[in-house]
């Protein structure tokens, strides 16, 4: 039962990580209904960007201010020249477009900093809780914990950010009707490009605590992908959706990886969450938070 | 000029409703099949070609066209947006290796045959979400696909016939009698088959079948309602467009690679079969060859384009860095074209052709 535990609380922290990265779609998507592919390739970006600051001399609390300068140059620079001009566009050629985006910021954060695996020291270690240890004899590693602290954190942020200030209520105007926000005088271009900053930012986050947790390589990429099958369960427009769905993957898919992995074969992580989304989608396609789909002629 | 279809009449229905209704077009195909079938061999025979550019150019040209294709019939015709590409590529692949390992005497062609069909089926299980979810709720369903797929085959040895590190080695391509053992003879096969298929897909484009798919695409309630049966619409273009892409597998396992192993049909193969046909143009046969013609030729020119600089003005570009500038292009050249010419080389063309039909007159 312990273990079961412990693979359950490890879980569940794993999928906090996937939820910051889903959270990350969640946002563009809101905002300017675009299916932004590339934000797994911003995690790597930012990542990268940061490892390859530290390892260049600078110090840590230097080097993630610069990314963070890095990343809202790239969010502006994506919704200049790849979103504006395919404004109003079918959805699906906006997606292939961030496939695209996405291939490019793979090369453009390789080209600078090379191929090779970096690792990230933020300074949390690696190492379970003894407190936890000790008392009930399960082990949660105290890294992930602080990760899945920031997360929370960052959602409370973003969640107070959304609902109080002036700049979140236009952004959810513009999410809810284009047409009728930029009637009402928000300026459409200037919030797209404070979504892209935020999701830069977002992406920053996520790719520091995994960078941190796996070292910065090019499967990071793979880690973000992850956040698909997160998003089709919490639906593609709902924060607390990404968060659950979040929570929801990451246990199973620990928790089949150990219970249902050694009849298999093992290695079933790699694919389980996305079938699981897949399975999950016959029965509700607009998955658990998403706004049900009406569609007319 | 050259492309006048006026003073060509259509006196019978079957005349009508060719594939090839005008002339220039009938002549176009011969043209382009003739320098295949018969202008690069010569050309080969009196050494104008060499090895190299069968093996790393044409052939491979030709298969990626195929799943192109494949793909194109999904996405392009159907509208179903699909990232398992190379999962279905790799269905054919395996599903051929083990009819030709295990039935003796098999005929190569029939156990393509047969793979394609595997491909097909494995394209309508995992087709079967389509019937609910749409756009790119679709697209992320299809990487469980791609996933699935690859870790099954990988972790199954029975696929693999238990190699231990996962990797086959195909057969050799054997027809009454005669190896295809050398790179021009592959070449030729591969081109017959590739050519055969593209002929039906264009043939298969314009009857019922190939008329719902675009319903579908274009309107799905409004198709639904006029009585066209999107689960039957959609399953078999998930079905046809499998086929495809697991005979393309088949193709690139036996008459590319030879040896090959399930990571090799991973996303990023699925991504580049993508990016052919949103280059070469979505919804269009011809868009599928210009596609892969330029996917195929990209990293080369790239790389006599380094090759250059190194050797005229010395700028060396380290391999890694040369690499991620390729990817760098290819991500550039999606969204380029996606803002220019969202229809792709295919439309291009096809402004070409108006522009050629009064030349050299500006009106």
């Amino acid at each position: 039962m312990q273990f079961f535990f412990e693979v359950l609380i490890a879980g569940l922290l794993s999928g906090v990580m996937y939820a910051l990265v889903a959270l990350g779609y969640v946002l563009i998507y809101k905002a300017s209904g675009v299916f932004n592919f590339a934000q797994g390739a911003m995690v790597f970006f930012a990542a990268l960007t940061t490892a390859g600051l530290v390892d260049s001399g600078l110090s840590l609390w230097l080097a993630v201010p610069l990314t963070m300068v890095a990343m809202v140059v790239l969010g502006l620079l994506t919704e200049k020249f790849v979103l504006r001009p395919l404004v109003a566009q079918h959805e699906i050629t906006l997606f292939m477009a961030t496939i695209g985006l996405t291939f490019f910021i793979e090369g453009l954060a390789q080209a600078i900093w090379g191929a090779n695996v970096r690792a990230l020291d933020l300074g949390i270690e690696d190492v379970p809780l003894e407190w936890l240890l000790e008392s009930a004899n399960i082990a949660v590693s105290q890294f992930d914990l602080i990760a899945s602290g920031i997360a929370a954190v960052l959602v409370t942020l973003l969640a107070i950010f959304f609902s109080k200030t002036k700049i979140g209520r236009a952004l959810r105007a513009v999410a809810d009707d284009h047409q009728a926000a930029l009637s009402i005088g928000i300026p459409l271009q200037h919030i797209w490009g404070i979504v892209w900053a935020v999701a830069g930012f977002v992406a920053l986050v996520a790719g520091l605590l995994w960078g941190a947790r796996n070292g910065v390589q090019f499967a990071l990429t793979f880690v973000a992908l992850k956040a698909l099958p997160v998003l089709i369960l919490g639906g593609f427009t709902s924060v607390p959706g990404a968060i659950v769905g979040g929570l929801i993957i990451g246990a199973s898919e620990k928790l089949a990886e150990v219970y249902l992995g050694p009849y298999v074969g093992g290695g079933i992580e790699g694919w389980f969450p996305y079938v699981l989304a897949l399975l999950f989608l016959v029965v509700r396609p607009e998955g658990l938070f998403g706004e049900r789909i009406i569609r007319r002629i | 000029m050259f492309y006048r279809e006026s003073g060509q009449f259509k006196a019978t229905y079957a005349e009508d409703s060719e594939i090839f209704p005008i002339r220039q077009d009938k002549i176009g195909i011969a043209v382009i099949l003739a320098i295949a079938f018969l202008g690069i061999p010569l050309l080969a025979k009196t050494g104008f070609l060499s090895d190299y550019a069968f093996t790393a150019i044409l052939t491979p040209f030709l298969i990626f066209s195929l799943a192109a294709l494949g793909l194109n019939i999904l996405t392009g015709y159907a509208g179903q947006l699909s990232l398992g590409t190379a999962a279905f590529m790799a269905v054919g692949a395996f599903a051929s290796y083990n009819f030709m390992l295990r039935i003796d005497g098999m005929p190569i062609l029939v156990a393509f045959i047969l793979g394609g069909l595997c491909a097909a089926a494995v394209g309508i299980i995992f087709g079967l979400p389509s019937i609910r979810i749409r756009g790119f709720y679709l697209a992320a369903a299809t990487l469980a696909t791609q996933f699935f797929i690859v870790w099954c085959l990988t972790k199954v040895g029975w696929f693999t016939n238990y190699s231990s590190s996962g990797v086959i080695t195909a057969q050799k391509i054997m027809m009454f009698g005669y190896t295809f053992d050398t790179s021009f003879s592959k070449y030729l096969f591969v081109l017959s088959v590739v050519s055969v298929m593209a002929l039906l897909a264009k043939n298969m484009v314009r009857t019922n079948v190939g008329r719902s798919w675009m319903a579908i695409r274009d309107m799905d309630m409004a198709a639904e309602v006029i009585g066209f049966r999107p689960v039957r619409t959609k399953l078999m273009a998930f079905a046809v467009s499998s086929f495809y892409c697991g005979v393309a597998g088949a193709l690139f396992a036996y008459a590319y690679l030879g040896t090959v192993e399930p990571e090799g049909f991973n996303l990023d193969l699925s991504f580049r079969i993508l990016f052919m046909i949103i280059i070469g143009g979505v919804g269009s046969i011809l868009g599928s060859f210009l596609g892969s013609a330029f996917i195929v030729l990209l990293p080369i020119l790239l790389n006599m384009f380094t090759h250059f600089l190194d050797s005229s003005i010395g700028v060396d570009v380290p391999s890694g860095i040369a690499s991620s500038i390729e990817l760098m292009v290819f991500g550039a050249m999606i969204i380029f074209f996606l803002i220019v010419e969202p229809h792709g080389l295919a439309r291009l063309w096809q402004i070409g052709k108006e522009k050629l039909r009064l030349w050299p007159f500006p009106h």
